[in-house]
């Protein structure tokens, strides 16, 4: 990386943490979606209780908490990839725009094309290359665009990858790093246009300076769409997050969220002592 | 108490038992190669002879055996595992992409037809012969044609087909598959554009050793009535046929040295065949590189 770069990273760094210093006020901003009384079954086994969480426009939500303790499980219900295992349940309700999510009407497909995603291993499609990853949503969803070579171009600028790779579009995906792997994902995702973005640990197979990329690439999107990361990382929350929710399963006992709030408050100022535990490191 | 590499050499303890395990090893390995590679000198010794284009140029002859060829034999096989290919690998890698993707792994119908699938792969090939028979040939009326034999090979390696594109299914990530599903793609779509081409290496493999099988078979084709002596190419579905496997049948049942050694050629014939098949699949195999 040279000089220039790490100069640009750390005044994007400065800029976050000017962002994040000033709040304003996101819990008065319009709600983008809601979970109100969450919880998960697989089979027989809870594995998540009465999980309510607001997630305003235009913002950043950290789910935070120790392994095991659900958060994965409640950001897959957000777009109803859960039910990708077949014994799942789920009860409570998931609003997107105000809408129940799981109403019998409602197409799981339709709601997964409105509410992207991120997953923890960056997973673009092997058969095809760099371009042909970013399209594959649009072709998928058969939705006719002609300006193609635009859609390429803004969302891999968008991530953080168009200088990085717009002069081998049509290479194999494969051939890219893990950390441009996981942003050219993300350029996947944001080609269809969401209207939020799920992103499971997005950052925790990649080396701090594609987290760090990425976490501008977040911010950045902040600003159009609404955002909700699992993330082990203490100070990625603190970097990115608005708000955070933290979860917390008891030995034996189905995961629920301890405390939200304000990223400010939840790190600064918490409440609930196992959260203060929690974000000072002393377990978890 | 000295030190471990000071003093005399001695061997630690256990060092017989793992020279005996290495050399019965060795032993085992050996008895498989030296079996294989008589066998192989001793068919290309005895064909030898008749191992010119002749073979390939020539129909089969009874009465003037020195000018006999196999060429009926290769077009009949030709013809024969064209068609098993048409019948069995669509049928066959929809079965598995059916099973491996869309079916509820735990409902007990489910559960019936893997168990059903794995004991048909071990169903002996003449008993499918039989099927082939009763089916086929009688109650369809087939009678002794190509189409008969495909469809009696084509059930005989679906389940090997089934089986080895379900794995080469389940070896995809099922990152690729929720990647898939979370850009808003339906099942459907992500069966076809991503499992199913990312699974394709994998399955080709697996397709190309099933249809060596059937190209290998005789037992079968036996009961189904193929015939050994044709001497024409088929030119048709419901023509008859020999098959290379058949043809070596028929010339080992005749007591005449020249067909001896004319059916050690077509074996000859037969292994090259199968070898080129086993070597496509390697290949396949080796050339698509692990992308996840």
């Amino acid at each position: 990386m040279s000089t220039a770069e790490f100069e640009n990273t750390d005044v994007a760094v400065q800029e976050l943490e000017q962002a994040i210093a000033s709040p304003t006020l996101v819990q008065e901003r319009p709600l983008e979606m809601q979970a109100e009384d969450v919880s998960v079954w697989f089979g027989k086994r809870k594995v998540l209780e009465g999980v309510s969480i607001d997630f305003p426009k235009n913002t950043v939500t950290a789910l935070i908490g120790p392994s095991g303790c659900g958060k994965s499980t409640f950001i897959r219900t957000l777009n109803r990839l859960h039910e990708l295992i077949p014994s799942a349940a789920i009860a409570g309700t998931i609003r997107y725009e105000g809408k129940d999510i799981y109403a019998p009407e409602v197409d799981p497909v339709h709601i997964r094309l409105a509410i992207g995603m991120v997953f923890q291993k960056p997973n673009p499609f092997p058969s095809m290359t760099i371009r042909g990853n970013v399209l594959s949503g649009l072709k998928l969803s058969g939705m006719k665009r002609s300006d193609h070579d635009q859609i390429v171009e803004q969302t891999l600028t968008a991530a953080g990858l168009w200088n990085e790779v717009k002069d081998r579009l049509n290479h194999a995906a494969g051939d890219l790093s893990g950390g441009q792997q996981q942003r050219l994902v993300i350029a996947r995702a944001l080609a269809v246009n969401p209207h939020v973005l799920l992103m499971d640990e997005p950052c925790s197979a990649l080396d701090p300076a594609s987290t760090l990329k990425i976490e501008e690439t977040i911010r950045e999107l902040a600003k159009e769409i609404t955002i909700v990361i699992v993330t082990h990382n203490m100070q990625q929350a603190v970097r990115v997050a608005d708000n955070t929710a933290f979860f917390l399963a008891a030995e034996g006992e189905p995961g629920h969220v301890v405390e939200q709030g304000a990223t400010t408050e939840i790190f600064g100022n918490p409440k609930d002592q196992r959260t203060l535990d929690y974000v000072n490191g002393r377990f978890g | 108490m000295s030190s471990p590499l000071a003093g005399r050499r001695t061997r630690r303890p256990g060092w017989i038992a793992d020279q005996v395990f290495r050399w019965a090893l060795l032993l085992a390995l050996g008895i498989g190669v030296i079996t294989l590679a008589t066998l192989l000198c001793t068919v290309v010794a005895a064909g030898w002879p008749r191992l010119n284009p002749d073979l390939i140029a020539h129909m089969p002859s009874i009465r003037f055996p020195e000018r006999a060829g196999a060429q009926s034999a290769i077009t009949g096989t030709l013809w024969v595992i064209g068609c098993t290919a048409l019948v069995a690998l669509p049928t066959g890698i929809l079965a598995a992409l059916y099973l491996e993707e869309f079916a509820r792994p735990t409902s007990r119908f489910q559960r019936l037809v893997d168990v059903s699938i794995q004991n048909l792969a071990a169903v002996p090939s003449i008993v499918y012969g039989i099927l082939g028979l009763a089916v086929f040939v009688r109650a369809l009326a087939l009678g002794q044609s190509i189409a008969a034999a495909a469809l009696t090979l084509a059930l005989l390696v679906l389940p090997i087909i089934i089986i080895t594109t379900r794995e080469a299914l389940r070896a995809v990530p099922r990152g690729i598959r929720e990647g898939s599903l979370a850009l808003g793609a339906t099942e459907w779509q992500t069966a076809y554009r991503q499992t199913l081409p990312a699974a394709l290496p994998g399955i080709a493999t697996g397709v190309i050793l099933a249809i060596s099988r059937a190209a290998g078979e005789a037992a079968p084709l036996l009961l189904i009535g193929a015939v050994g002596f044709i001497a024409f190419n088929p030119d048709g579905l419901l023509s008859g046929y020999t098959t290379l496997p058949i043809q070596v049948y028929d010339w080992t049942k005749d007591s005449r040295a020249e067909f001896s050694s004319l059916a050690a050629a077509a074996i000859v014939l037969l292994l090259i065949l199968l070898l080129a098949l086993n070597v496509t699949a390697s290949w396949i195999r080796s050339r698509a590189r692990r992308r996840w």
